[in-house]
């Protein structure tokens, strides 16, 4: 066994080791699988979140696009800081509704504010069928990932089927718990990771970041403002595409209902305050994909820029626990995918939708038993049928910000009734999958989300001020 | 609305400001600031301010709001 491969292999059993053990001697009902028990303090939330929002594509993808595309993946660095300051306000108001209500999921709370069962099992099944191929995206990146800095000793399969496997180990036997502590560990293997290679390779290369610069704007100016080697993305696309993705951010099942898990409104706002801070190691990311450019131009996959410079400048033991990073940062965000899939499943679609007197315990079980159904299912998609929901990734972000404003309008105006959330849900929904499966985006230099959010907002405020669909009191 | 919430909502403000709407005036290569071009110091720049005023805007509400009940 090669010494890279021997560490992807270490750091992948221990951190799975790790979330099994998150799990002993806590008694797993419905609340302490989904939210922890409504304990997380300030360090745990921090790791949940920070665990599902820092994906392998974030990494791949950030640094694929500064490689192929330049500036507009700027936008992957901002969009945060915009989402977490939208969630200081939103977030804690949430979480007061669900501690106060018992809510567990996003469909609860759909449930809670509009009392329509058949909504909730809608927004769960949205809900399941973006989160199914956003999950299928993890599996092939991890394999993609594993397969390359192993240096292909393993295949891409195994990697995905061992550490699938693991994963769903931990998402059974702890839950949220084990996602959170795995986080934790991850956390610190990705950082150690970014600040190496993103301080490492310009200095070997160039001599430092400034020269890296100096070097890029001598030979691809263009690359550093929008629209950068791209002819869609200029500046007004990243705008609409910052206030679509800073909307949407928590508006994704397994984000929305991480609030859940904290401890108190208190912990979710402190968490607001220092996530942005954790967004600048994507600088980094972008100085890789940009070094890379210069020193390997050329690659015909622009995403696997970060490994192929990684490869280049680095001896194989490190190569090791860059994949090995990489893996466990497909593995964190897997497990709170899978785990809020099969919540989504069992409480908003068996439980609301078809036997409503089934008791907690009943739910529990189902969610359990369903984690590893929801993982065949995206392993089959990744090993088989690559290619078949693809379209569903494509409309994921678009698709899951169009919860936006049935929840915060649900939250601050009284007026918001049933039929303007369905209204509004289905209209930016048949925008988002007509613009962009028809080939409409960008539309007039906007991002297609960004419109059919607009649309959404205005059929949603019209309904819920023309009252119709009100119940008379 | 009460007071605190005011102020954290203007404070909130900024990084929509300045990362959004301001885009277009900082999409520019020059000045070449601490070796980043112009675009790329502007954005780290606001993203790295945001927690500071998030910050002051949680402790304002912390002055001026009435405690928020938890139950």
């Amino acid at each position: 066994m090669s010494p890279a491969l021997a560490i992807i292999l270490a750091f992948v059993v221990a951190s799975s080791l790790l979330g099994v053990l998150a799990g002993r001697r806590v008694k797993m009902n419905l609340e302490m699988w989904t939210v922890g028990g409504r304990r997380f303090g300030i360090v745990l939330i921090w790791f949940l979140m920070a665990g599902e929002i820092y994906t392998t594509f974030t990494f791949l993808g950030a640094s694929g696009w500064a490689y192929s595309r330049g500036a507009p993946t700027f936008y992957i660095l901002i969009y945060g800081a915009l989402a977490y300051t939208i969630s200081f306000f939103l977030l804690p108001a949430v979480w007061r509704l669900g501690k106060r209500h018992g809510l567990h999921t996003q469909p609860d709370f759909f449930i809670h504010r509009y009392g329509s069962r058949s909504l909730g099992v809608f927004v769960a099944l949205v809900g399941v069928a973006f989160i199914i191929p956003y999950l299928q995206l993890q599996l092939t990146g991890l394999g993609l990932i594993v397969h390359e800095a192993s240096n292909r000793a393993v295949s891409a399969e195994t990697g995905i089927v061992v550490s699938f496997f693991l994963t769903c180990l931990f998402v059974y036997t702890s839950g949220i718990r084990g996602a959170a502590w795995v986080s934790g560990l991850k956390n610190v293997m990705m950082i150690v990771a970014v600040l190496v290679v993103g301080f490492g390779v310009p200095h070997i290369y160039f001599g430092g970041i400034g020269p890296m610069f100096r070097a890029l704007l001598r030979e691809h100016p263009e690359y550093l403002v929008f629209p950068g080697a791209t002819t869609g993305m200029d500046v007004l696309w990243v705008m609409s595409t910052l206030l679509l993705t800073g909307a949407g951010f928590y508006m994704w099942p397994h984000t929305f209902a991480s609030v859940f898990s904290a401890k108190s409104s208190d912990t979710i706002k402190r968490n607001a305050v220092i996530m942005p801070f954790y967004q600048l190691p994507i600088l980094l990311v972008f100085i890789v994909g940009f070094t890379a450019l210069l020193v390997m131009p050329g690659l015909k996959n622009g995403d696997l820029s970060f490994l192929a410079l990684v490869n280049k400048s680095y001896p194989s033991w490190f190569m090791g626990f860059v994949g090995a990073a990489g893996a466990v940062t497909a593995m964190v965000p897997a497990s709170v995918l899978v785990l809020f899939a099969s919540t989504l499943l069992a409480k908003n679609v068996y439980q609301t939708g078809f036997n409503p007197g089934a008791g907690a315990e009943r739910v529990v079980w189902l969610s359990r038993f369903m984690v590893p159904v929801i993982m065949v299912l995206a392993l089959v998609f990744a090993l088989y049928l690559p290619n078949a929901l693809v379209n569903l990734l494509l409309i994921g972000y678009d698709g899951v910000t169009q919860f936006f404003p049935g929840v915060v309008l649900g939250l601050l105006w009284k007026r918001m009734s049933a039929a303007a959330a369905w209204g509004g849900l289905a209209t930016g929904l048949g925008l988002v999958a007509l613009l962009v499966l028809g080939g409409h985006d960008p539309l007039w230099g906007l991002n297609a989300g960004f419109v059919a959010l607009g649309a959404n907002l205005v059929v949603t405020g019209l309904i819920a001020v023309s009252g119709a669909g009100r119940k008379r009191a | 609305m009460q007071r605190g919430t005011k102020y954290a909502l203007l404070l909130g403000s900024v990084p929509f400001i300045t990362l959004v709407f301001l885009l277009p005036a900082a999409n520019r290569i020059e000045p070449v600031i601490l070796g980043l071009p112009f675009l790329l110091f502007w954005i780290v720049s606001w993203v790295f301010l945001t927690p500071f005023f998030l910050l002051a805007a949680y402790l304002l509400e912390k002055k001026y709001n009435r405690p928020e009940e938890d139950e």
